[in-house]
């Protein structure tokens, strides 16, 4: 939080430099940041976010050294990466698994900004650039994904980029714009690899903002109540980096376990057959941390409505903070609205299946995925626009503690007691 | 607290774990038709240490050279890969696998078209270690001239072309003889086969009993090569194939079990120190 600084210089050159730019003072400030003692492993994925998009931005610049944007040697190129760079074969599985666990890990944390109410005052404007992240995010791995130049590069991209000629009116000339042509091709290639490459930047510089929001604010906590007193926060460093950094190597044990023993197991096959423009694959499907989109997407038989509901999906996230009514952040303490949220989980894990299925096979009960993808779509809505407004105003929230510090005496924790006399908030 | 906190944290991964496992078995595709049974092999490089059986990746080049080689290419293979560590013909006596006299004596088996440096024509010339595999067709109208309509495709990345390529190989080569049901035309040139998209396939079954025209011949005394069998040479292709497709996967599990291990350790004392740390917490033990 911002206010008091507690850094010190201890030399004579850390003072002179801290009347100049007081950057070690920055930094010293950001790591003593006060944070809820309270944090659960849920709050670990913000520092598993950082280093994802570290390895992606190292592990890319290297593969961009090797890397050709030319449709005639992108997906030789690729294999040359594989087989004769160096450790080729190492930085190219990373990149390629890191952008799933990039998903993975911002899912985990999305779901829980929804659960424990983190988009609420005062954070929609940390929740509105972490939503600016996740699009850009969407965006880079799109672009990333055409690069290998297999069939689904290239199938996919076209019917990404079919999207924009869905667009009224100006829609023909905004798809020829973007692709650079009439098709997919080496000028579509070429600048997708020109935006690939700078996209992660804009999200480096967009995470500085989500982080300076966060250190404005405060991190939210499980149970949703503002710090109060002193001992419901405990400086970042060193209980929580150890924290995180103990989470982060968890996740490295999932990143290595795909990225040895499963690399291709969460990209799709014909993606190793060269692309080739006059032969369309049987099944298109995007990787997928986007089938619950693709599924929204399919789940009107109109093209514009379609794509007006993908947008749509990912346009609420952005006005969540004035949709949710409810003043209670945790869901903890909301005994309806925990129910409604897991539902809303389970629909999202059901579009993404219907987006991996063909919309008319069964899924199940003579239930075709179409119809299926129609009632996960209109739930997914539903929870944004109807019952998170409704059920801020009707439901009856459950008793919460008046701090932490009082919610965590039931735990064993045994901070300094200090009795609250302020209400909740 | 320690108990909760490791059984939220084991639940947070088996989630992760679980729903992308089952994203990538979900993303799948559909079996073969007809009733057609998939034989699932025990591959030698299954599993976490499993790696390329070397003879048989050797029999299965002498397949791919005598067999398949008429019309399919391997595109994205020099010669000087098969005698990388991990390949079928590596010798660790050559580091270099430019020097190794096995892999020398088969790029010079193939034809590789060259220019004259003095006046600029092409020449053919044998082939050296350096070489990719050179193409059999000038270029894909001549290779589907030839074949019917139909270009033969590129071998070498096939085995991770298609979902659970090796098995898929496997099968399609053995597939020719299971009954064709009614109801299903084949116009000329095309063949059936359950385990191809369509059924429909262009390639004439290649692996036959080929009594005194295919043997397998063992290089060192002693060593008494398996017959050559269809079912025998199938599997030895597909090994072959399989380490083409993905020639760093045992450079990969190594590595993955010292990471994992590393990882492992690691976690264990990030656990204690996060445990260590966070007791100052507690006036009663600290």
């Amino acid at each position: 939080m911002s206010g008091h600084s507690t850094y010190e210089p201890k030399w004579a050159a850390a003072r002179w430099m801290d009347q100049r730019l007081p950057i070690v003072r920055m930094g010293a400030d950001f790591i003593m940041m006060p944070t809820p003692r309270n944090l659960n492993y849920w709050w670990t994925f913000g520092g598993i976010l950082l280093l994802c998009l570290v390895i992606q931005i190292v592990t890319g610049v290297i593969l961009g050294m090797h890397y050709v944007a030319h449709v005639d040697h992108a997906f030789d190129s690729v294999q040359r990466i594989r087989r004769d760079v160096p450790y080729g074969w190492l930085m190219q599985s990373t990149h390629a698994v890191g952008a799933s666990m990039f998903f993975l890990a911002v899912y985990m944390h999305m779901f829980r900004g929804l659960y424990y109410g983190s988009y609420k005052a005062p954070r929609e404007v940390l929740w509105i650039i972490g939503c600016l992240i996740y699009l850009v995010m969407m965006a880079t791995a799109f672009l990333g994904y055409t690069l290998p130049w297999g069939q689904m590069s290239f199938w996919g991209a076209t019917v990404i980029t079919g999207f924009f000629g869905a667009v009224p009116v100006v829609g023909e000339s905004l798809q020829q714009w973007l692709l650079g042509g009439y098709a997919v091709d080496n000028a579509t290639l070429n600048r997708f690899y020109s935006l690939h490459y700078l996209l992660p930047f804009i999200i480096a510089a967009l995470s500085g903002l989500h982080v300076w929001a966060l250190h404005v604010t405060g991190s939210s906590n499980p149970i949703g109540v503002s710090n109060k007193v002193k001992t419901d926060t405990l400086p970042f460093h060193p209980y929580f980096t150890v924290k995180d950094m103990f989470a982060v190597a968890v996740f490295l044990m999932i990143f290595a376990f795909f990225l040895f023993y499963l690399p291709d197991a969460l990209g799709h096959a014909d993606n190793y057959i060269k692309a080739d423009p006059l032969k369309t694959p049987p099944h298109i499907v995007p990787e997928w941390y986007f089938l619950p989109f693709y599924a929204i997407l399919r789940a009107v038989p109109d093209k514009l409505a379609g794509i007006l509901l993908m947008i749509g999906a990912i346009a609420v996230l952005f006005v969540l903070p004035w949709l949710d009514t409810s003043k209670v952040r945790s869901m903890r303490f909301r005994p309806i609205a925990r129910w409604f949220f897991f539902i809303f989980v389970f629909f999202c894990f059901i579009l993404g299946w219907c987006g991996a299925e063909t919309p008319d096979d069964e899924a199940f009960l003579g239930l075709s995925f179409y119809r299926l993808s129609q009632i996960s779509t209109l739930y997914y809505f539903a929870y944004f626009l109807v019952i998170l407004p409704i059920l801020g105003l009707i439901e009856d929230p459950k008793e919460r503690p008046a701090s932490i510090t009082q919610s965590i005496l039931d735990y064993g924790d045994k901070p300094e007691p200090e009795k609250v006399l302020a209400p909740a908030e | 607290m320690a108990f909760k906190t490791v059984r939220n944290l084991i639940i947070a991964g088996g989630i992760a774990a679980a729903s992308l496992t089952g994203i990538a078995i979900a993303a799948g595709g559909s079996g073969p038709a007809d009733g057609y049974k998939m034989i699932h092999k025990h591959w030698h490089w299954s599993g976490v240490t499993g790696s390329y059986d070397v003879a048989a990746m050797q029999r299965g080049y002498n397949v791919y050279a005598q067999v398949c080689r008429s019309c399919h290419n391997l595109d994205h293979l020099a010669f000087r890969h098969l005698g990388d560590k991990g390949g079928p013909f590596y010798d660790e006596y050559y580091k270099n696998p430019n020097d190794n006299p096995l892999v020398k004596n088969i790029a010079a088996e193939y034809e590789v078209i060259d220019v004259n440096p003095e006046d600029g024509s092409e020449v053919s010339r044998p082939g050296i270690p350096a070489d990719y595999f050179p193409p059999i067709y000038r270029n894909n109208a001549e290779a589907a001239y030839v074949n019917n309509g139909a270009v033969p495709p590129d071998l070498s990345v096939m085995v991770k072309a298609r979902n659970n390529g090796a098995d898929y190989m496997y099968n399609l080569l053995l597939a020719y003889s299971h009954p064709q049901p009614e109801g299903i035309t084949l116009s000329t040139g095309q063949y059936y086969n359950p385990v191809m998209e369509g059924s429909k396939i262009a390639m004439p079954p290649q692996l036959q009993p080929q009594e005194g025209v295919f043997e397998y011949q063992s290089d060192t005394e002693g060593q008494n090569p398996p017959e050559a069998t269809i079912e025998q040479m199938a599997a030895d292709v597909t090994e072959f194939l399989a380490w083409s497709a993905d020639p760093k996967l045992a450079v990969r599990k190594e590595a993955g079990l010292m990471s994992m291990v590393y990882l492992l350790i690691l976690s264990v004392l990030l656990w204690l120190s996060y445990k260590r740390i966070w007791r100052r917490l507690k006036p009663s033990e600290g």
